[in-house]
């Protein structure tokens, strides 16, 4: 579904992509870990199209197709989703608006009239209980005011209405207490379906006890330096990143 | 051989009184008028040095030999011929003024439910003088705005209302200010709008120009609304770019009296909006909204004066702007709150979006407080649209412009879900939503008969 190859990326002109690669295939979920500014978020951002993040080497191939030339509309019509680590508060734009604009633009990519407002709702309605958000908020502005954990359920709600075949959950667990921290996860893995991926990125593991992941890849210094099964994972919660650094930074001297 | 005599060059403010009758009016008026040409000869027209015209150049707009209408025209066709209004559930009092002059259905000030009056200035001035002069032109004279003197001192007709004590109107006035010519014309309509106590009123304004010409319109309105009375304003403004228009809103607020003014300026190549107000009785409120949509080279420039004159007064400002390609805008605010003003508390916001880096935008909020026990802020930004929002909703799949849209919507929905007349808003927002995709080079929907 997705494969990175050699995946190079400046912000600013600075390099913080060193050569990422990274194949997902259809069912799969992925959990890149990592130390804060080791490049997640840089990734994610380079997946969906973010303009600041200029490639300079390599490739992003989705569905066999390289991407880096697409608007990132156009991607999340293909079926990329992030959930952001930071959703944008948009006054004046209602939930209702801004969804509803979405999915007709998904339905007119796939050659299908706009939805009518009655199915539209009916859809809305469902998806609100599959998420266990609330119903006062979908009628406010995007975002507006919503709390933190309020506006991560929110990006998974969207998420639900627009059924992404690749969901990219950056630092979705962030600023989530235990409770919302399942909910986002039941949500997460109710959505789940067999040719739909998932890459969960994130820097704690307590998340990954909720959706668990098929592999594990640890980032640090805009470079993967482990991959794994789950149990990469719980070795991490364990003994925290500073060993694996530590043997990176020894395999760069050695090579030296 | 011909000998051309050579006369010096007159100044500006000689040379536009040229265009006037030399004769003031008579009575009532007459008096008004030759009141305010003394303060038009004093004041004269206002050149860039004056700070409420600094960014609005009209000695340059009034010199383009524009020629007076001071008499009304005589007319053989009925206002229905030649426009209708575009809102067919709007249910409104509906009254028009063409060219500067009331455009009379009936002989006489129309009675409306609850004793409200209604009809031309000139039907009231000769009507009904006992309620037209304890207000016609009280608070207007305060003001030092030449332009403004000079509507005074020639306009002789425009819309008149009157809403007496404890009278509810059941619905709003719709007054059309209508310029129809094929002559480069001026037009100086004058409006007096007074509710008395514990009174209730909607106004709906909507300016037209009817012809392609070179035209302008200098107009001066005044609001007197009583204790405990309450007045919605919305104001729509779609006009073309040959037309220049300038006018002046004076509203003038006694004891806990409550004005809400909304103005929504769509279309006009110069557009110059002086809002004064003044708060004169204790927690009179008052809400001023303003949104504008400019491109090309339009120039649209709005000046507040919100004269905070009597304590536990409130009033908000928010005015919005768009300009795309070569648009150039201006927005000043003053709040001043006088000595003894205390508990005033006064809100002003003045938001800008540039869509291309050729528009131009000048800004000035200002306070001059004279109050110690006040609460007063201000603030005004000039910038793009933000990226991040504009990120998000491409993230979903939304094409850039359609996103852009949105948000441009968004940023007008402030000011456009302040409108309380339900079929108005709504369609004054399809309007502005329209007039952002540029699908509106103007009202033309409205026009019946274009060149009748």
């Amino acid at each position: 579904m997705l494969k990175i190859k050699n995946l190079h990326a400046n912000i600013e002109g600075k390099e913080i992509l060193k050569g990422i690669d990274l194949e997902v295939r259809p069912g799969e979920v992925h959990a890149i870990m990592g130390p804060n500014g080791s490049g997640k978020s840089t990734l994610a951002s380079a997946i969906v199209g973010r303009d600041y993040v200029e490639i300079t080497e390599g490739d992003i191939l989705y569905m066999g197709e390289s991407i880096l030339e697409m608007p990132p509309e156009e991607r999340a019509l293909k079926g990329i989703f992030l959930s952001f680590q930071y959703p944008v508060e948009i006054p004046g734009v209602s939930m209702v608006n801004f969804l509803r604009a979405a999915i007709n633009e998904q339905r007119k990519y796939r050659g299908l009239d706009p939805m009518s407002p009655s199915d539209f709702l009916k859809l809305m309605r469902e998806k609100k209980k599959l998420v266990g958000i609330d119903s006062a908020l979908t009628n406010r502005s995007v975002n507006e005011g919503f709390s933190g954990g309020e506006k991560k359920k929110n990006e998974i709600f969207q998420m639900a209405m627009l059924e992404p075949k690749l969901s990219i959950l950056d630092e979705t667990d962030s600023g989530l207490d235990i409770d919302a921290l399942r909910v986002v996860a039941q949500g997460v893995n109710a959505l789940k379906r067999p040719d739909s991926s998932t890459i969960v990125i994130t820097h704690y593991q307590r998340l990954l006890n909720y959706i668990v992941p098929d592999f594990v890849h640890v980032l640090y210094k805009g470079r993967i330096i482990r991959s794994g099964g789950k149990e990469l994972a719980l070795e991490l919660e364990e003994k925290g990143y500073d060993w694996l650094k530590e043997e990176y930074e020894n395999s760069l001297n050695g090579a030296l | 051989m011909i000998v051309v005599e050579k006369k010096p060059p007159k100044d500006p403010d000689t040379a536009i009184l040229e265009r006037f009758p030399k004769q003031a009016g008579e009575g009532l008026m007459g008096k008004v008028q030759a009141r305010a040409l003394e303060q038009f000869m004093r004041y004269g027209i206002p050149g860039k040095k004056n700070e409420r015209y600094k960014y609005t150049d009209v000695a340059e707009i009034l010199a383009e030999g524009y020629q007076a209408v001071t008499a009304p025209e005589h007319h053989d066709f009925r206002i229905e011929e030649i426009f209708r209004c575009d809102i067919p559930t709007l249910n409104t009092w509906v009254f028009t003024v063409l060219n500067g002059f009331y455009f009379e259905k009936e002989d006489h000030l129309q009675e409306l439910p609850g004793g409200v009056l209604a009809g031309g200035l000139r039907q009231a001035v000769r009507e009904r003088p006992d309620l037209v002069e304890p207000y016609l032109d009280r608070y207007a004279s305060e003001s030092s705005d030449g332009l403004a003197a000079l509507n005074r001192s020639f306009a002789a007709d425009g819309f008149f209302l009157y809403v007496p004590d404890n009278a509810v109107m059941e619905k709003p006035v719709q007054v059309i200010n209508l310029i129809r010519s094929d002559r480069e014309v001026m037009v100086q309509p004058r409006s007096l709008v007074i509710l008395g106590k514990n009174a209730q009123g909607g106004l709906l304004i909507c300016d037209h120009a009817l012809t392609e010409k070179r035209v302008l319109s200098n107009a001066v309105k005044e609001f007197y609304v009583g204790e405990n009375s309450s007045l919605e304003i919305t104001r729509l403004q779609n006009e073309h770019n040959s037309m220049s228009d300038i006018s002046h809103y004076f509203v003038h607020q006694g004891r806990n009296s409550r004005v809400t003014s909304t103005m929504i300026s769509l279309h006009g190549g110069m557009i110059r909006n002086n809002l004064d107000v003044k708060l004169n009785g204790e927690g009179a409120e008052n809400h001023a909204l303003g949104l504008f949509l400019s491109d090309r080279e339009q120039h649209m420039d709005h000046s507040l004066f919100i004269d905070h004159a009597a304590p536990h007064c409130t009033s908000t400002q928010t005015y919005k702007g768009v300009l795309d390609d070569e648009a150039e805008g201006a927005f000043e605010g003053k709040i001043l709150v006088r000595p003894g003003a205390q508990k005033t508390e006064a809100y002003q916001v003045n938001k800008n979006i540039l869509l291309k880096d050729t528009a131009r935008m000048n800004t000035k909020p200002q306070l001059e407080i004279y109050a110690d026990d006040v609460k007063c802020t201000h603030g005004a930004t000039v910038g793009q649209l933000d990226t991040e929002s504009l990120f998000y909703l491409r993230s979903r799949g939304i094409p850039e412009y359609e996103a852009r849209m949105l948000l441009m919507y968004a940023f007008a929905h402030e000011v456009i879900r302040e409108i309380k007349i339900d079929p108005l808003r709504d369609r004054i927002r399809e309007l502005v939503d329209r007039r952002l995709r540029g699908e509106l080079p103007r009202c033309h929907t409205c026009f019946v008969d274009y060149q009748k």
